[in-house]
């Protein structure tokens, strides 16, 4: 199958399909109610499950409910209701249960507006719901990347036996990109042999996240953090643009806006100035190390968003004192311009990384 | 030598933590029985809700799910969906499938999921410790009602039974007792009733069972059949509400 053009949730939604996320449930929330548009459609036809259920809160535990039974689960939604599902996304990360959800972000708080946006990347990279835990977090930069990564969400989410959320953006969701569905290979995984899936020939197996003794508790604690450190380990994946060099300007920026920025590093060139991008692809775990390392060859480093400023802490901790760490934002659905970003850059080069 | 009582196989051999009078343990019982008799053990799958029955997945012998407060039909849905041909039924109280789940409850009963409910109505939050339920009786005192439950300040108490029987879909509604042996026979055989029409794929169905508190109600358990008899009886009558059309119960 060659290249054809989609939109970015129809794109997402196919690729699920392909990946086996065969079981959906989900509530229409705009800018990503194409995705169970499309799922009503194409589920029938491939004998999986599309169901509207009456809210977020509930999909977290019907997914919950799916997902122990054994089966691949998933949802999409948007901000707010993303905020709705985090009960349930606790309740799946304590019962380690496998399920991916995508956040087509838009702007808030509240209910803000409809439009792209990186404000929630707190909510899904320190965990969002209560409790001590944290999600996987993946965010394409296209729409062929986002169709790349809901296979490896589906994989990692059943090998880590934990919630993988796939952070994009009201652009990526609403914009037509051409995509080619490539065949993914992984090493196998262990069968689910802790699902609720009828008691014959075994012990009863049970789903749960109570442990009302807190050595226990505190066990089921260490054993998650445990996970989140092999993930910081296998699972770093991040994008270098223009880094091999000596540079004036380190931009670290995740999804849209990195796109934005590549075109300010092309035109920057122009203007002798030396820009390079780190783009994490996963947002959990964070590239710390990666942007470490690339921060030594530049003059400062500049974290662009789509917020007033929340992976910059990040950047900040990972570049700690050895360098100026600076923030570049627009918000509200407000998408920043190549030009506002160079701009920026400019200012403090002039200023002598300063 | 003729065995004449023994425990179901579907019930674990763990003490339940139930307080004495608790009807719990009874309905736990009657569930594992129906269960066996339909030789349903080994798939079915229970959800336990937040409240004194939490724990339930150690005292029986199956698959179980813990869910989240009020949400154990959103679990079922998923289980049920997922792998339609396992038994799944989601015992709950009355805070956690009233108050906190009702929204829960009724959508999963107008999709007409079909799995069973074990609706437990004792009129009070237990676990956390006798506050005002959404079955709680007009002028019964819990801790957060200490002048009685004023009907004229938090309204009336919820029939849940007529509630979701008002809806086109569910197929089997019934309400009962486990407070004497009469009781408990009838119950038992409504919950066979609704286990036999999850079995046939027939549609959604809902057991609520009138249960007693004597710790939170602060009685006796002998005066808290009592209490139930003279309080509940008449507000919540025991009776069927719905059978599935086209088969006579």
């Amino acid at each position: 199958m060659g290249r054809i053009l989609m939109k970015g949730n129809e794109a997402i939604a196919e690729s699920a399909v392909r990946a086996g996320g065969l079981w959906y449930f989900g509530y229409p929330i705009t800018p990503q109610s194409e995705i169970g548009e499309y799922l009503a459609r194409r589920m029938p036809e491939v004998g999986g499950v599309f169901l509207q259920i009456e809210s977020e809160v509930a999909v977290a535990n019907v997914l919950y409910g799916a997902a122990g039974a054994g089966v691949r689960a998933w949802s999409s939604s948007s901000s707010p209701g993303i905020s709705l599902m985090m009960e349930g996304v606790s309740y799946m990360a304590a019962a380690e249960l496998p399920c991916v959800i995508v956040n087509i972000v838009r702007c808030g708080p509240g209910l803000g507006g409809i439009l792209p946006s990186q404000g929630d990347y707190f909510q899904a990279v320190k965990g969002g719901g209560h409790g001590d835990y944290r999600c996987m977090v993946l965010a394409p930069s296209s729409v062929q990347e986002a169709v790349d990564l809901m296979p490896l969400a589906f994989d990692r989410a059943d090998r880590y036996r934990n919630p993988v959320i796939i952070l994009g953006d009201g652009m990526i969701g609403q914009m037509m990109e051409p995509v080619e569905f490539k065949e993914q290979v992984f090493p196998p995984l262990l069968p689910k042999d802790w699902a609720t899936t009828g008691c014959k020939g075994r012990k009863p197996n049970v789903i749960n996240s109570l442990y009302l003794d807190p050595r226990e508790e505190e066990k089921l604690n260490f054993k998650l953090a445990a996970k989140y450190d092999e993930m910081k380990k296998k699972e770093l994946k991040y994008e270098g643009y223009r880094t091999d060099r000596e540079l004036d300007c380190l931009l670290v920026s995740y999804g849209t806006t990195a796109r934005v920025c590549k075109t300010a590093i092309q035109r920057l060139e122009e203007e002798k100035i030396r820009a390079g991008l780190l783009r994490p692809i996963t947002l959990f775990p964070f590239p710390e190390e990666k942007i470490y390392e690339l921060a030594q060859q530049a003059k400062f480093v500049l974290s662009v968003e789509m917020s007033t400023g929340q992976m910059v802490d990040d950047v900040r901790l990972a570049v700690g004192r050895t360098k100026p760490v600076y923030f570049f934002g627009r918000a509200g659905g407000m998408v920043p311009s190549p030009e506002e970003v160079i701009e920026v850059v400019k200012k403090y080069v002039d200023g002598g990384g300063r | 030598m003729k065995v004449l009582f023994k425990r179901p196989e579907s019930l674990s051999a763990t003490p339940t933590h139930y307080c004495p009078g608790c009807t719990h343990g009874v309905v736990h019982r009657l569930i594992a029985e129906v269960i066996d008799e339909l030789e349903l053990r080994e798939r079915t799958v229970g959800i336990a809700p937040v409240g004194c029955s939490v724990l339930a997945f150690n005292y029986f012998n199956f698959d179980f799910q813990q869910s989240a407060h009020g949400r154990a039909p959103a679990v079922a849905t998923g289980i049920k969906r997922a792998r339609p041909d396992l038994i799944v039924f989601a015992y709950q109280g009355d805070g956690d499938l009233a108050s906190i789940g009702m929204s829960e409850i009724i959508h999963a009963a107008n999709r007409g999921e079909k799995f069973t409910v074990v609706f437990i109505n004792n009129a009070i939050y237990g676990m956390t410790g006798g506050q005002m339920a959404p079955t709680t009786m007009p002028g019964q005192v819990t801790t957060t009602t200490p002048m009685g439950r004023d009907v004229k300040d938090v309204g009336y108490p919820v029939r849940m039974c007529e509630l979701i029987a008002s809806l086109r879909t569910p197929a089997f509604v019934e309400r009962v007792a486990v407070h004497n042996p009469k009781q408990v026979i009838n119950a038992r055989r409504a919950l066979k009733q609704a286990f036999i029409h999850q079995r046939d794929n027939v549609c959604f169905t809902f057991v609520e069972f009138l249960s007693t508190c004597p710790t939170n109600w602060g009685f006796s358990p002998i005066q808290a059949t009592k209490w139930l008899e003279e309080n509940m009886l008449p507000y919540y009558p025991v009776k069927n509400f719905k059978i599935p059309e086209n088969t006579g119960g």
